[in-house]
């Protein structure tokens, strides 16, 4: 035998080994079972909502909840004028700001200079951290008094004011991950490009732009899902007021803002109708998700 | 005396036939070099010696390798294993800690505890990696201030204090400027007194230095081996010629 | 029709124009909310009491509530969702079902509104766990709504850590828990730092889901089964009743708090980055 084996002092008794391999296992599965934490909570969300919210839908009717234009607990469940609230509002502030975040990414990404990217980029991440409270109160004191002025109306509590507020909350979203996706492109696309004639404009719009569409794409859904999920800032700024509107210049009330202002007292089928408008929630962020994995989808094809 | 025996060992890669027939004696404390073109498989066999491919998806090994006549693949502890068959690698990897930490951190993992024995363990691998006088006088300061070449004698010191009885070592020069290779090259020549070293390398020149054998690959094979001078100066197969003579690869 | 070097002009001043928008209105936001709530923020504002009828308007029951809600939700959802991260990166086999199922499932719960969460999170925490409206009921809603956030970027930090660390610590016979322990996680901490700073800022931000489950009672919390209003839900409230002078300064100073403290979670931030990027090169 040779020698260097046998003054090895370091040699682990047989015993120390074993211990050391049930350690192991014990902390593999501990690991696993702190990943399960994730599944099952999903697993106990999705089963909760579905469970709580389905009576509502057999009590009422699922045409009536949906279609219903009247919301009057414990009798009447309409949450259509929710739904055309939350849909409006959502689409005003994405058109309004993801054409002003894409451009500002673009100058951010493409034309500023570097000491003002240096200086807007960290800005624009600051406004991503701030509460959406603040936004409802900025809008609050801010916006709504602005319509009353422009529009000449009694209250500026209205979709418009709605609207505007989420357009600022999403441009932080939309700015970043845009920015971070047309600063990913290789530098041979605009080379390429630019070596043709074109000129740096021409290429920003038909070059780059549209080779960062994926990013771009989920820096949008992102935005989406942060306007049509926010709750506090609408309920300051939007009136509330659960009927169908008829201008931009109405109060409505959203989805969200429907289930935080009555849940804290509502029971039985009423409480059951919030957790239908929350599925209802939950149905259009997985339509939102889904549009956006088939735009993906389809461009890699 | 044989210190590692490879029968037959073949190893695949997915489909990847990686390594193919392979039977080759590592002999105790002598330097074995392993030399081939890129891809050929020297780094995969080094790697099985250890069992390092074991950390690897879909690795299928068949064969056997004896390590003091005992079957590295029928034994369950693997981590006994890697602890008495060291290994040093392409690029040094010195872990973001200090240089005592990086020495010592082998001998923690294994649960030892006596601060004097870890400082003792630790002055002793630097000594005998050649490293100890250039920093004795910082050894709390961060390893990555070291340069390549004292990295990679790190690296080497780290194994050492595991105290060893195979050194593998991949392509441990390549990274380093000549200065450097000289410096681990002369610590190879100590170190073969105590351990047994399988080393992998690009430099015929350095296999002819350091090597007392040498095996070489060609596409998965295990083409010939033998005193290192024999395949340098009498090559048998006209593929180890051609390598040897610089033709190729 | 414009031809191309109109055309160009026209684009290059709406790119202007947008981030000339952009800019203003995020200066005006900070600018209007700081400059009419800075002089309001004092040390009495700060540790004084609370009372709605007015005499006292102090803010400390919600800075202590605050920072309860943050420190149990983070002592919760921290360890499982680094845990998690780590079962994915070392544990899991690459694409395999179980990692595919993990991911879907976080992915999930990063989609669900917050509001949502409150929802669950008064039946189930609440209501049927019985918690009643308290700190620990808020805290076990507002783990659940972090864990996604701690999971992906702790995930990020632990992938970005060399494979030669763990070839390393493996070749010289240590047990995976031991370099996962002294090698892989000391090397991910600034992104684990990173990404619990974060959540940090997620817990403070987060106001609908916080009253339904943590209420609004504006004393200091004696237990976290006790109820309590965090700042957010504070400003929230106060925006209700904005009708003497006093309750239009404490509103701003309110918000300037919050917004002092996103900035210096932010700068936190900046600041282990900084000095993360300067040690690797
Ligand atoms: N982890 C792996 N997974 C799949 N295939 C691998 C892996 N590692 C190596 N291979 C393949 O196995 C073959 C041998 O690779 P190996 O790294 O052993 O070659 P080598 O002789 O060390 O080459 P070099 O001199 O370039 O380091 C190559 O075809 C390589 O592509
Ligand atoms: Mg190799």
């Amino acid at each position: 035998m040779d020698s260097a084996m046998t003054t090895n002092t370091l040699k682990l008794p047989e015993k120390a080994t074993k211990k050391r391999d049930w350690i192991e296992t014990v902390f593999h599965l501990l690991f696993l079972g702190c990943a399960m934490v994730g599944v099952l909570s999903v697993a106990t969300i999705a089963w909760f909502v579905f469970h709580e919210g389905l009576p509502a839908f057999q009590q009422a009717g699922i045409s009536e909840i949906i279609f219903g234009r009247e919301w009057l607990p414990p009798a009447l469940f309409g949450i259509a004028p929710m739904i055309v609230a939350s849909l409006i509002s959502t689409l005003g502030a994405v058109i309004i700001g993801v054409p002003i975040a894409i451009l500002t990414a673009v100058f951010l990404a493409e034309l500023a200079p570097k000491w003002l990217a240096n200086l807007v980029r960290p800005a624009v991440e600051l406004l991503a951290g701030i509460p959406s409270v603040v936004y409802g109160f900025f809008g609050l004191v801010i916006i709504v008094p602005m319509i009353e002025v422009l529009f000449h109306i009694p209250a500026g509590n209205t979709i418009l004011a709605g609207i505007i507020v989420l357009a600022i909350m999403i441009l932080p979203t939309v700015i970043t991950i845009s920015e971070t996706s047309l600063r990913a492109l290789p530098s041979t696309y605009k080379e390429a490009a630019l070596a043709l004639g074109a000129s740096h404009i021409y290429s920003i719009f038909r070059v780059l732009i549209p080779a960062a569409r994926s990013g771009i794409y989920t820096g949008i859904s992102l935005g989406v899902a942060r306007a049509i999920g926010e709750t506090m800032a609408i309920i300051m700024v939007m009136g509330n007021a659960p009927a169908m509107p008829g201008s931009l210049l109405e109060p409505a009330r959203t989805l969200t803002a429907n289930i935080a202002m009555e849940m804290s007292y509502a029971t039985g089928i009423h409480a059951s109708a919030l957790y239908s408008t929350g599925i209802v929630l939950l149905v259009f962020i997985v339509l939102l998700n889904a549009s956006l994995l088939y735009l993906n989808h389809k461009r890699s094809h | 005396m044989n210190k590692l025996t490879i029968n037959n060992l073949d190893l695949f890669y997915g489909e990847n036939h990686a390594l193919k027939d392979i039977s080759l004696n590592i002999p105790n404390r002598k330097v074995t070099a392993l030399i081939g073109p890129s891809g050929c498989g020297k780094s995969t066999l080094l790697r099985t010696l250890n069992r390092m491919n074991d950390l690897v998806e879909n690795v299928k090994i068949t064969g056997d390798v004896h390590f003091d006549g005992e079957d590295i693949y029928q034994q369950s502890d693997v981590k006994a294993l890697r602890k008495r068959v060291g290994m040093v690698f392409q690029k040094a990897n010195p872990f973001p800690m200090s240089i005592f930490e990086n020495v010592a951190f082998g001998l923690k993992a294994q649960g030892v505890k006596s601060t004097e024995e870890i400082k003792a363990v630790v002055e002793e691998s630097l000594r005998s990696a050649a490293l100890w006088d250039e920093v004795k006088d910082r050894l709390d300061s961060d390893a990555f201030g070291l340069s390549g070449g004292q990295q990679q004698r790190l690296c080497i010191a780290r194994a050492i204090a595991m105290e060893p009885e195979v050194i593998l070592m991949d392509e441990p020069t390549s990274a380093l400027d000549p200065i450097a290779t000289h410096k681990i090259e002369e610590l190879m020549d100590e170190l073969r007194k105590k351990f047994t070293i399988v080393i992998v390398t690009h430099s015929m020149n350095q296999a002819k230095r350091i090597a007392d054998k040498t095996a070489f690959f060609w596409m998965g094979e295990l083409v010939e081996h033998g005193e290192t001078d024999q395949i340098f100066n009498n090559p048998i197969d006209t593929r180890t010629q051609g390598y040897v003579s610089g033709e190729f690869g | 029709m414009l031809n191309r070097t109109q055309q160009d002009k026209v684009l290059l001043g709406a790119i202007w124009a947008s981030a000339s928008i952009t800019i203003l209105f995020l200066l005006w936001v900070m600018w209007h909310i700081l400059s009419n709530g800075l002089s309001h923020v004092s040390w009495e504002f700060i540790t004084g009491a609370y009372t709605r009828i007015g005499e006292a308007s102090g803010i400390w029951a919600m800075i202590v509530s605050t920072v309860y809600m943050v420190g149990l939700s983070l002592s919760i959802a921290a360890p499982i969702g680094i845990m998690t991260a780590i079962y994915l990166t070392e544990y899991a086999k690459p694409g395999s079902k179980i990692v595919k199922v993990i991911r879907f499932c976080t992915e999930s719960l990063a989609g669900i509104p917050s509001i949502v969460y409150g929802l669950f999170g008064m039946t189930f925490f609440v209501t049927t766990l019985g918690l009643g409206f308290s700190i620990l009921a808020g805290s076990l809603t507002l783990s659940m709504l972090i864990l996604p956030v701690i999971i992906r970027t702790t995930e990020e930090a632990l992938m970005a850590v060399p494979i030669s660390y763990r070839e390393g610590g493996y070749a010289l016979g240590a047990t995976k828990i031991y370099t996962i322990w002294r090698l892989i996680l000391p090397s991910a901490m600034p992104g684990i730092i990173t990404s619990i700073i974060l959540s940090i800022g997620r817990v403070i931000g987060e106001s609908a889901p916080v009253f339904l489950t943590a209420g609004m009672v504006t004393q200091i919390p004696e237990s976290v089964l006790e109820s309590g209003r965090t700042l957010t839900v504070h400003l929230y409230k106060l925006t209700q009743e904005l009708f003497t002078q006093s309750e239009w300064d404490q509103a701003y100073a309110t918000a300037t708090i919050l917004i002092v403290l996103v900035l210096a979670l932010n700068l936190a931030t900046k600041i282990i980055t900084n000095r993360y990027n300067k040690v690797s090169h």
